[in-house]
């Protein structure tokens, strides 16, 4: 009994002892994201004397861009989940052979590089005029958001009862608005977390960023990096400050949606 | 409730009455389908235009000479398959194509391997080990300009974290140039992309490992299988499932990847770091020769569906036996 619980011991020196190895780029970058101004990376291990000269020309050169980032994410959340939902209930509760079709298209759209849809996009967006918008950096950003929300939330809706829906159905309710008062507000939880997870899907979209914006007016916060990144690095700590921003929604879904998701699954455990 | 006597009417009655509860159950029955058409509707058009249209549009344009000046007078006229032809004998393809093969196997690879023996160890039951398994996850959320950025930092040739600790470990003498030297530059590209890629690696892994019943093991104990036996005889024959789509999802990831080697090095130095994906890019968004880059791409989804089907046969052979 002794012997095991002080192996389980060594097992937990030795994952934290893992986790600290991965996770090092991470502190590093905070670190580094707390160093006075200078081109030069002279940082020492810990930030005793931290300076947040970076985080303020972070945001005073990169603050547009964050912001263009969270409208451009948040529009890729809304249209994704609502092309999503009802396909995804679709996907999971109608009988038809164009199910098990769907699912497959789903899958093979996951083969297509992104810079095969930047190449076709960019050309049709020149003529659409939706280079260098926000509305055409949504549209594109949906192409990874919607396919992994239909994904996401049909694998819960499978498991929604059929029973509730056909009771609202006897009530009268028709078929679209049986889903969106029973089947939307039980699946609260897998929206949630399907709509966690095309923000960051958007908000770390770089290709369509690089390639369908050709001019300064709209930048999201990935470009603005690839940008400091562009020449040879003047502020690190800049750099940094801007990375370690762009880093907190991973930060916020990898500590919410772990609930999320738990409660999804416990959810289902109940009925 | 209002529908109930109707129902039971429909199930107990005459022909008389039954008929026209047939004729009203069938008009709602079209309105349904109708609804539910609606339902899928907006994501089918979706797919097309997102996924749909791109297909197309790139075969279309690889088959012609689409260049910049095609935006000014609208014509494009198509060359049969001089564009593959032109990329196949432009002198950095069999650069970018060994490159690529590099880049996709050195990262699959460790990233399976490594994945692979961290879901083994959390598999294990420990205080926090719950915790500490999903925060190894940071590094595949991470936006991955935001990691290329962290990382050209911590391997900044003169002043980077990694060779200043190198250098005070004694383990170099001169600073490695990571990215700036063509001998290095891809080593140090699959190395971070190998980082990027183990929280995958151990989430899938681990959730296989929990899908084998502990039942198999205490058999297995019993006649005398425990340790690498265990391992060689129960998890692995029944890992494989999960392993095979592992392995055929990082192939078809791989050979895409193109945000992190624009980051930590641009395809340089010297081109040393050239992939068909970067090759793509810089074809169709920095010359503007948009069929050359379509044909680079369409060869990149061609290696996809080669190892997608080599795994559906692989998987299919597996069930036949």
């Amino acid at each position: 009994m002794h012997e095991s619980q002080l192996r389980r011991t060594v097992y937990t020196a030795i994952g934290v002892l893992i986790l600290c190895v991965m996770l090092f780029p991470v502190y590093w970058m905070l670190n580094a994201s707390l160093q006075p101004s200078g081109n030069t990376l002279t940082a020492s291990f810990l930030p005793l004397d931290p300076s947040f000269a970076g985080y303020r020309r972070a945001i005073s050169e990169q603050g547009d861009n964050l912001i263009t980032s969270v409208i451009i994410a948040c529009g890729t959340v809304v249209l994704s989940l609502l092309v999503s939902a009802p396909c995804a209930y679709a996907l999971a509760q109608f009988r038809s052979r164009w199910v098990g079709i769907g699912l497959l298209a789903i899958l093979v759209s996951q083969m297509i590089p992104g810079i095969v849809i930047a190449n076709a996009l960019y050309t049709a967006y020149e003529n659409l005029g939706l280079l260098n918008s926000i509305p055409g950096l949504i549209v594109a950003n949906c192409s990874s958001g919607i396919p992994f929300a239909i994904l996401i939330l049909r694998s819960f809706m499978v498991s929604v009862p059929q029973s509730l829906v056909e009771a609202a159905r006897v009530d009268g309710a028709g078929l679209l608005r049986a889903f969106v008062s029973i089947v939307l507000p039980i699946s609260k939880n897998s929206l949630i977390t399907a709509g966690l997870f095309t923000f960051l899907f958007s908000w770390s979209d770089f290709l369509f960023a690089l390639t369908l914006t050709t001019k300064g007016g709209v930048r999201p916060v990935t470009l603005g990096i690839y940008q400091y990144l562009g020449t040879q690095v003047q502020n690190w700590n800049a750099v940094m400050a801007t990375a370690v921003l762009s880093a907190i929604p991973a930060i916020v879904l990898l500590i919410a949606a772990q609930k999320y998701i738990a409660a999804g699954a416990i959810g289902g455990a109940i009925k | 409730m209002v529908h109930a006597p109707t129902l039971t009417k429909a199930g107990t009655s005459d022909a008389p009455s039954a008929e026209p509860s047939r004729r009203r159950r069938g008009r709602r029955h079209r309105g349904e389908d109708l609804t539910k058409i609606l339902f899928v509707l907006p994501a089918a058009a979706a797919m097309i235009a997102l996924f749909g249209y791109p297909v197309v549009k790139n075969l279309l344009m690889s088959l012609q000479d689409y260049t910049l000046k095609t935006f000014f007078t609208g014509a494009a006229p198509f060359v049969g398959l001089d564009n593959y032809v032109a990329v196949v004998e432009h002198q950095l393809f069999s650069k970018a194509m060994v490159n690529t093969a590099l880049f996709t196997i050195g990262s699959i690879v460790f990233q399976f391997v490594i994945g692979l023996a961290l879901a083994l160890f959390f598999n294990k039951r420990f205080a926090l080990g719950g915790i500490l398994r999903s925060l190894l996850l940071l590094p595949w959320l991470l936006p991955l300009i935001v990691s290329s950025a962290t990382w050209r930092s911590i391997l900044e040739q003169d002043s980077g974290i990694l060779n200043r600790s190198l250098a005070w470990l004694g383990v170099i003498d001169e600073p490695v140039p990571w990215l700036n030297s063509p001998s290095f530059a891809l080593i140090a590209v699959i190395g971070v992309n190998i980082w990027i890629g183990i929280p995958f690696n151990v989430t899938l892994l681990y959730s296989g490992l929990k899908e084998i019943p502990g039942e198999l093991y205490e058999a297995g104990a019993l006649d005398g299988a425990t340790g690498w036996n265990a391992f060689r005889h129960i998890t692995w024959p029944n890992l494989r499932a999960v392993a095979s789509v592992l392995l055929m999802l990082g192939v078809v990831y791989t050979v895409k990847v193109l945000d992190v080697i624009l980051g930590m090095t641009g395809g340089g130095p010297a081109n040393a770091t050239q992939t068909l994906a970067t090759q793509s890019y810089e074809r169709s968004f920095i010359d503007f020769k948009f069929g050359q880059g379509a044909a680079l791409s369409n060869i990149l989804i061609a290696i996809s569906l080669v190892f997608a089907v080599l795994y559906l046969r692989g998987t299919r052979r597996a069930v036949d036996e």
